[in-house]
């Protein structure tokens, strides 16, 4: 017999026959019965944001580090319109979420009532799907479907709008949730065609200079495996995007690092000049390409893409492979060894000698500009934002999950930290949000609870959402936050230095920052504060130490001012078109 | 380059407006829309006609393909096709002029629908082109025929033969 449940008890029961574990939110008039229903049950851990924008971006963070879907609910109307920046982030960068958001009563919805907004209208455009909520029985199936929409194919955000009615006390029904959801119009591509597969290796086999250039697709299918492995066996040269990192170790001396706006030297140069790209999970982004017309003038395209709309969308492929990355990864590493194993020892002994003669190039590049990861301190100076990073990375082993906001700050750890797992770089690529890094690393923290959590953000992004400090209380949640503190939007005063002529219009607030130590201090956490390169290391150590394993450490690490992220690419050029120096941008 | 996209969508509350919101969003152009339900009622044909490359074409089939309640996606420029558009047309038709339009509408087999002393309405039915040229001729006949309204209901289309759309 089934169990007789109102509408507010089906919602989260469906939750729970889903497996989640928590539900980060806040509460309001049109959700109160869902509230009441959470209140009775223990499964569900319900994690009480200070805004709701920061429970979509916790949602987001442990989604990303965990892999598993991140449910976030809010009430009607400015609860609802919170959330849409975290909704659009999670868009952005395909991150699977199911948000919900109580409604007015049905009989009310049209009549400007109070809270009221068209959540299902003004989410449209930054949700996978949306679902409205017109009978309180069709709760358990619309849950089941808003899953497998948001977790299945090019994963994404989805809305749940849900009318106080429909989840009334009074009102019960026969629960059961659903097995299977069977969509007709849904059917997103998981195998990819095998004759497209072949006709990738037998590019491959005759590449001279492959790139393999990887992006967030790749992690977010879990296709690292078979990616590493073909990548160890052509011997080929590995580039990711801001999203990609980690997907391919990079500490490995096959990475060749970040490309694009910010990329190092010798990925965009790889780029450029290779013969073969395999864009895998990647979607040739205006960060990345640069000027679409004169992206890489002699390569042929392979494009690894779940979404079909991708595929073509700014770079027209020479071969497409459409469906699950994981899935075509396999493939081609299975293709690859048959293939490889068929050939004969002096078509092998020639390719290899081809990259070979590629990897003096490569190394050539990154001799002469790539990016210096032994940077030393200097006595008398400020610290340089790269040296923190490189502090963060000693002291962490590497081994952190690091999330970031959106600046300079973003760039220097993205280019900085070597990420040799997936899902552990965790920032928002897409959107670019900043107030995205502390509640990301709350989100991450709950997933990863044993973990060592580090969120790398600057001063103007951190007081975006830093009432969650009071959340992190609440939660135990020890997360270590990196403030490079700059005294400036870092990034916009970079535009401005560089495209108009030094005029710091609106990017500087020197004189009225807080005192960050006492600040977050007075939030119950740790605060340190270190300016001189030479205290650094201790500075982090600390934050580090077994004596604040179970606190919040907020380091406010000042930074020299002046910094500027490099390489940049030259706006309208090609990948190769970068300053990657002061000088150099002095001169031009 | 013109194309006509028929589109089967799930009869469902909301998905025309994430059809129309996606244009919009994308900055793809609508030049006509029209949506009812089908035979099938848990279904919706929509048939809308837009222009772009044939790069663009394709990237506005995928971007509908893509959205949940879409369940299928035609070009039916790609393949023979059949393509009927109703116009409405209501003109000041007084002395001289009256004989004159009644002329044309015969011409172009329009048909008289309504009629007063002072003017016709005339119902057309054929390719959007067939449709304009007629506003056309009506505007440019030298005689006195000021056009007062014009409706036209936006392109439908279907496939020929065994071209056919359906689940
Ligand atoms: C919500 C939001 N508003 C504005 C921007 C534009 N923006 C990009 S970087 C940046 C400056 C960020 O300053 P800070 O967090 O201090 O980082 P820094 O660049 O100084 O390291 C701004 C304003 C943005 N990305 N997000
Ligand atoms: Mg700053």
């Amino acid at each position: 017999m089934a169990e007789m449940l109102s509408g507010g008890d089906m919602l989260i029961r469906a939750l729970q026959d889903e497996g989640v574990e928590y539900i980060f939110g806040y509460p309001g008039g049109s959700a109160l019965h869902i509230y009441d229903a959470i209140f009775r049950q223990q499964k569900i851990e319900h994690i009480l944001v200070r805004h709701e924008q920061a429970a979509t971006h916790m949602a987001d963070g442990y989604a990303r580090s965990t892999g598993a879907p991140g449910v976030v609910l809010v009430t009607s109307g400015p609860g609802a319109t919170n959330a849409i920046t975290g909704i659009a982030t999670a868009y952005m960068d395909s991150i699977p979420m199911v948000v919900i958001s109580g409604q007015v009563p049905s009989d009310l919805i049209g009549t400007d009532a109070f809270q009221e907004t068209d959540m299902v209208g003004i989410s449209r455009p930054v949700v996978k799907h949306s679902f409205m909520v017109r009978d309180a029985a069709e709760i358990p199936g619309v849950v089941k479907k808003a899953f497998h929409i948001a977790t299945t194919g090019r994963p994404g955000p989805v809305v749940i709008d849900v009318p106080k009615d429909t989840t009334d006390p009074s009102a019960t029904y026969a629960y059961e949730y659903p097995e299977n959801v069977n969509l007709r119009s849904y059917k997103p591509a998981f195998a990819g065609d095998m004759d497209q597969v072949n006709r990738v290796i037998a590019e491959l086999l005759v590449a001279k200079r492959p790139v393999f250039y990887v992006g967030g697709g790749v992690i977010q299918a879990d296709a690292e495996t078979s990616l590493r492995a073909l990548v160890r066996a052509v011997n080929a040269p590995v580039a990711s995007t801001l999203m990609g990192l980690g997907a391919y170790p990079g500490s490995d001396s096959q990475s060749l690092g970040m490309l694009g706006m910010h990329g190092t030297y010798e990925a965009n140069m790889a780029m450029h000049e290779a013969d073969l790209i395999l864009a895998l999970g990647a979607r040739f982004d205006d960060r990345v390409t640069n000027n679409p017309d004169k992206f890489s003038p002699r390569a042929t395209i392979v494009h690894l893409d779940v979404d079909p709309a991708s595929v073509d969308k700014i770079i027209r492929s020479d071969i497409a492979l459409v469906g699950d990355a994981g899935w075509v990864l396999n493939a081609l590493w299975d293709a690859y060894q048959a293939r490889d194993a068929e050939r004969d020892a002096a078509a092998r002994e020639a390719q290899q000698q081809d990259i070979a003669k590629w990897w003096q190039q490569l190394e050539q590049w990154r001799s002469a500009h790539g990016l210096n990861h032994n940077l030393q301190p200097h006595e008398g100076q400020s610290i340089l934002p790269q040296l923190a990073i490189q502090s963060l990375y000693r002291v962490t082993k590497g081994d952190a999950f690091v999330t970031s906001d959106v600046g300079q700050h973003q760039m220097f750890a993205a280019q900085y930290y070597h990420f040799d797992e997936p899902r552990r770089w965790i920032n928002s690529g897409g959107l670019g949000t900043m107030g995205f890094g502390l509640p990301s690393a709350m989100g991450v923290q709950m997933g990863n609870p044993e973990s060592v959590v580090a969120c790398v953000t600057g001063e103007g992004s951190f007081m975006m959402n830093m009432q969650e400090l009071s959340t992190c209380l609440q939660y135990g949640l020890p997360i270590k936050i990196i403030n490079l503190n700059n005294q400036a939007l870092g990034m916009v005063k970079q535009w401005q230095d560089m495209q108009y002529g030094g005029r710091h219009s609106q990017s500087t607030y020197s004189d009225s920052l807080p005192d960050f130590k006492t600040l977050v201090e007075a939030f119950g956490h740790v605060g340190i504060r270190v300016s001189d390169p030479l205290e650094l290391d201790a500075a982090m150590t600390t934050a580090f130490a077994e004596e604040n394993k179970n606190r919040l450490v907020f380091v406010d690490v000042w930074v020299d001012p002046n910094e500027h992220v490099y390489p940049m690419a030259i706006k309208g050029g090609a990948m190769n078109d970068m300053i990657l120096s002061r000088p150099q941008e002095a001169a031009s | 380059m013109r194309s006509i996209l028929a589109v089967l969508l799930e009869n469902e509350p909301g998905a025309l407006s994430r059809v129309v919101g996606l244009f919009a969003q994308r900055n793809y152009n609508i030049e006509s829309l029209t949506v009812a339900p089908t035979e099938d009622t848990t279904l919706s044909r929509l048939t809308l006609t837009t222009s772009g490359d044939q790069e663009k074409i394709t990237q506005i089939m995928k971007q509908l393909d893509k959205l949940v309640e879409v369940v299928q996606v035609v070009d039916l420029c790609k393949a023979e096709h059949v393509e009927r558009e109703l116009l409405l047309i209501k003109v000041r038709a007084e002395g001289a002029a009256r004989a004159e339009i009644k002329r044309s509408a015969d011409v172009f087999r329009g048909q008289i629908v309504d009629v007063t002393a002072q003017t016709y309405t005339i119902q057309l039915v054929g390719p959007s082109a067939k449709l304009d040229a007629f506003v056309r001729a009506i505007d440019d006949s030298g005689v006195n025929a000021t056009i007062l309204e014009v409706v036209r209901s936006g392109v439908s289309g279907v496939g020929r033969g065994n071209h056919i759309l359906a689940l």
